[in-house]
């Protein structure tokens, strides 16, 4: 049993992949280390539990990556989802310290594998962890505790009380229990707050009950707030999230992966009305599965419906909820609860308006489109004609928030006189938006938590112990 | 094979990791789940079989208990598996032998023990049963005649595998694959079974009692799997000297039949004790506790074979031996009954799942990139 009255080396508010990279690094720089994880231990590990793999540089093939994904290619590709939402300076350093983290990563029993199947062909880009996150988690673990670091479970933290620049004690709930806890420096890796439903509603209205938490219900941003209510210079647009099409049938937290539908690109996607409502086939789903969740998010109930037929039906990843199934369009609306009238008249029109002729490929931008129709679709369009017929009813699904506390390259938490707190460090999802200040590269957030992770629990250690 | 609860709550589980796909670098059952989209009764059968229980993908799963879906991979499969076992049992009125599995053994061991030194005491002449023996040509036939070893052995063993092997198309016929099985798809499937790759959890091995891995399953059971065939090799070699070289037992202990007899009876008393401590100390979650008693029975059978035949061995020249002979043969009488009523027949439908597996290794996922 931890010795909670101890003042620690480095005390770490968090317990997904980024807070362990931290643990573990200022453990091994010879810091003793104290880690309150606010989730029971079977739910440890934050939004990790759900992540598969981390975004690599490397210049040459590698054990478990193709190819090579160098850095100009990987800041472009950054630059490119950011719209310039982002700091080249830090991401580069980020981008550049991935590609060193494997034989770390390997030390701590992280194992990878190489990509196979329902990967969105990241297997050049991305290094894909055995078993995914949760392995990833439980070997991190088990390398903590082998290296002594005290572990409590189903303690929050409350607050980190800052003072003059630093934070001198941390307020915490340990298994409901309040305590105040001591520490020389404090990393607070804790995760955004889209779990946080109240702090979401005052964005997006009564929206939020319509909407999927993807992850851990225990992001609540508790840490997040109380830092910026002190004094933490924010960074990163505090109404934006990242949001994905998702099954509505997917339960309101931790769903994780399964939940997601590929079928957009080859349906029809009506809204509750049964009017579609955006061009479903514009680019490949990889590249437009983030748009989606917002689309939906501004439809009628924050819902949508896709349709196909017994053609498309074969070409998407197996669903976690059965399709639903009818042998007309008509009876597939009834059985969704959109008039039925409305929707054969949409995919008539859609129907008529197909432009025959082009042959299929599911593989890539097939050309095949519809015309006269507002908005087109203008790829994969076949009609939709062949029975039996398949729906799945969509909603958005959040991810992740943006709101983030500032930090400098040390992952040092910048105060609003732009000065560093003395020894408060951030790594993950609580600073990601100093470099992801919007859209999303797949794998990109587990490379930010580990590489700022290592970061913070290097410097956090060395400061504990000068 | 029926639509069991177990089968029921099986394919809701393939459902939810064919949409997952996080495992499949783990073993050869999450490869096989990406190939189809819906799941018969015979494809679970299948998957159940395939699965070798190392526990792998409960410990990386995010959506294992008390996650809502409670997904449990192991023990889903676990369940299904035994019940696979009495659906494909020949003769059906025997498949009764596995809902109480544990008792079954023990009481066939039992009453086969009783038998054969039954059978031992009405053939010695009175009073000779436990007089000092010379290790001359032929002792152990004095206290057993050989006809009747013979009779008794190839008797009950050829039932066995009689009964194997109808179990075995039962579960093809239900279970098997679809296209024809060609030679490498048999050597790809043996070689699995002989390494038990699966049991390898991508690399590390198996999850004992916790996220740790480690390879001392496999180890064990290598010992276990490997002592047991060089005792049924010592047995083979006994047999060529007898019926073709006309050497009669006992044989010296520098012989071949009994070095390979005393190699392989150590490695049995290793693996099979091993895997029975292990037994003491797994986690529960992943397992499957009903079907315990089972298999620690066969455990404990093997373990007493192994250790009955090295006492034979150490007192075969005394006054000893008839009754240590006498209580080994029934171990292996109950053995030999046993193989398609107990958890030995896992290797029959394990590696009949392991040559599906082969077969359709060519087969392309579906859905995904």
């Amino acid at each position: 049993m931890p010795d909670r009255k101890q003042t620690y080396d480095v005390l770490i508010a968090g317990g997904g992949n980024a807070a362990l990279c931290a643990a573990i690094t200022a453990r091994q720089a010879g810091a003793s280390v104290l880690l309150l994880e606010s989730a029971p231990k079977a739910f440890r590990g934050g939004n990790s539990r759900h992540t598969r793999n981390l975004r690599a540089m490397h210049n040459a093939p590698n054990a478990v990556l193709t190819d090579a994904y160098k850095e100009d290619e990987y800041w472009d590709d950054l630059l490119r989802v950011t719209g310039g939402n982002t700091n080249e300076e830090m991401a580069r350093m980020t981008i550049r310290a991935s590609s060193g983290v494997f034989d770390w990563m390997k030390d701590c029993g992280v194992r990878f594998q190489p990509s196979l199947t329902g990967t969105l062909n990241l297997g050049r880009t991305n290094a894909f962890f055995l078993g995914g996150g949760k392995a990833l988690l439980n070997a991190y673990y088990l390398t903590a505790e082998k290296l002594g670091i005290d572990i409590l479970y189903d303690t929050e933290v409350i607050s980190m009380n800052i003072d003059d620049g630093s934070v001198r004690s941390v307020d915490i709930t340990y298994r409901g229990f309040p305590e105040t806890l001591y520490a020389r420096c404090v990393v607070a890796s804790c995760g955004g707050f889209q779990a946080n439903l109240e702090w979401m509603r005052e964005f997006w209205g009564d929206a939020v009950d319509n909407f999927v938490i993807r992850g851990t219900p225990y992001n609540r941003g508790r840490v997040l707030k109380n830092l910026l209510d002190q004094g933490v210079a924010a960074i990163g647009d505090p109404t934006q999230c990242h949001a994905v099409a998702l099954d509505a049938r997917a339960p309101k937290f931790d769903g994780g992966i399964t939940t997601r539908l590929d079928s957009v690109p080859y349906s029809v996607v009506v809204n509750k009305n049964g009017d579609r409502f955006y061009d479903e086939g514009e680019d490949v789903w990889p590249k437009r599965y983030a748009i989606w969740g917002r689309l939906i998010a501004q439809q009628p109930d924050q819902i949508a419906y896709s349709i196909c037929d017994a053609k498309a039906f074969p070409l998407f990843m197996p669903s976690v909820y059965p399709a639903i199934k009818a042998d007309s369009v008509g009876e597939l609306a009834l059985k969704m609860k959109l008039d039925p009238a409305k929707v054969i008249a949409t995919v008539d029109a859609y129907n008529a308006a197909v432009v025959p002729g082009q042959s299929f490929d599911n593989l890539k931008l097939d050309g095949n489109k519809t015309q006269g129709l507002t908005p087109n679709k203008t790829n994969w369009a076949r009609t939709v004609d062949k029975g039996p017929f398949y729906g799945y009813p969509l909603r958005p699904g959040i991810t992740f928030t943006y709101l983030s506390v500032k930090v400098n390259d040390k992952a040092q938490v910048l105060m609003d006189n732009g000065q560093p707190a003395g020894n408060l460090f951030a790594s993950g999802e609580i600073m990601s938006g100093n470099i992801l200040g919007k859209g999303y590269l797949a794998g990109f957030g587990m490379t930010i938590g580990t590489v700022f992770g290592r970061i913070a629990g290097q410097e956090a250690a060395r400061r504990a112990r000068n | 094979m029926q639509e069991t609860e177990a089968v029921l709550n099986a394919r809701r589980e393939m459902e939810i990791c064919n949409a997952c796909r996080y495992c499949e670098g783990f073993c050869a059952v999450f490869p096989a789940v990406t190939l189809r989209r819906e799941f018969s009764t015979g494809d679970l059968s299948y998957l159940a079989n395939l699965c070798h229980g190392c526990r792998g993908c409960y410990y990386a799963c995010q959506y294992a208990p008390p996650h809502e879906w409670g997904i449990n991979v192991p023990r889903t499969l676990a369940e299904v598996r035994a019940e696979t076992y009495a659906e494909y049992a020949w003769p059906q009125p025997l498949a009764k032998a596995f809902e109480r599995n544990g008792v079954v053994v023990s009481v066939v061991v039992a009453l086969s023990i009783a038998l054969i030194l039954l059978i031992a005491m009405a053939i010695s002449a009175p009073g000779q049963f436990f007089a000092a023996r010379q290790m001359t040509a032929g002792a152990f036939y004095s206290v057993i005649p050989l006809w009747a070893m013979q009779i008794v052995g190839t008797g009950s063993f050829g039932f066995s595998l009689f009964a194997l092997w109808k179990g075995a198309c039962n579960f093809w016929k239900d279970a098997g694959a679809k296209q024809s099985i060609t030679i490498a798809a048999i050597a790809i499937a043996a070689w699995d079974a002989v390494t038990l790759k699966n049991l390898g959890g991508g690399g590390d091995g198996c999850n004992d009692n916790s996220e740790a891995f480690s390879k001392r399953r496999r180890h064990l059971h290598h010992a276990m799997a490997g002592g047991f065939m060089l005792c049924f090799a010592a047995t083979t070699t006994g047999f060529i000297y007898h019926s073709f070289l006309g050497w009669e037992a006992p044989y010296a202990f520098t012989s071949l039949p009994v070095a390979l007899g005393t190699i392989g009876g150590v490695l049995l008393t290793v693996g099979t004790v091993g895997l029975f401590a292990m037994k003491l100390v797994e986690d529960p979650m992943p397992v499957v506790r009903r079907l315990l008693g089972g298999d620690v029975a066969m455990l404990v059978l093997l373990a007493a074979t192994a250790v009955t035949g090295l006492f034979l061995l150490a007192v075969r020249a005394t006054g000893a031996m008839p009754i240590a002979m006498a209580i080994h043969l029934g171990f292996i009488l109950a053995l030999f009954m046993l193989l398609p009523y107990s958890k030995m027949v896992h290797g029959v439908y394990r590696s009949a799942a392991l040559l599906r597996r082969a077969v359709e290794r060519d087969m392309k996922p579906l859905g995904g990139e």
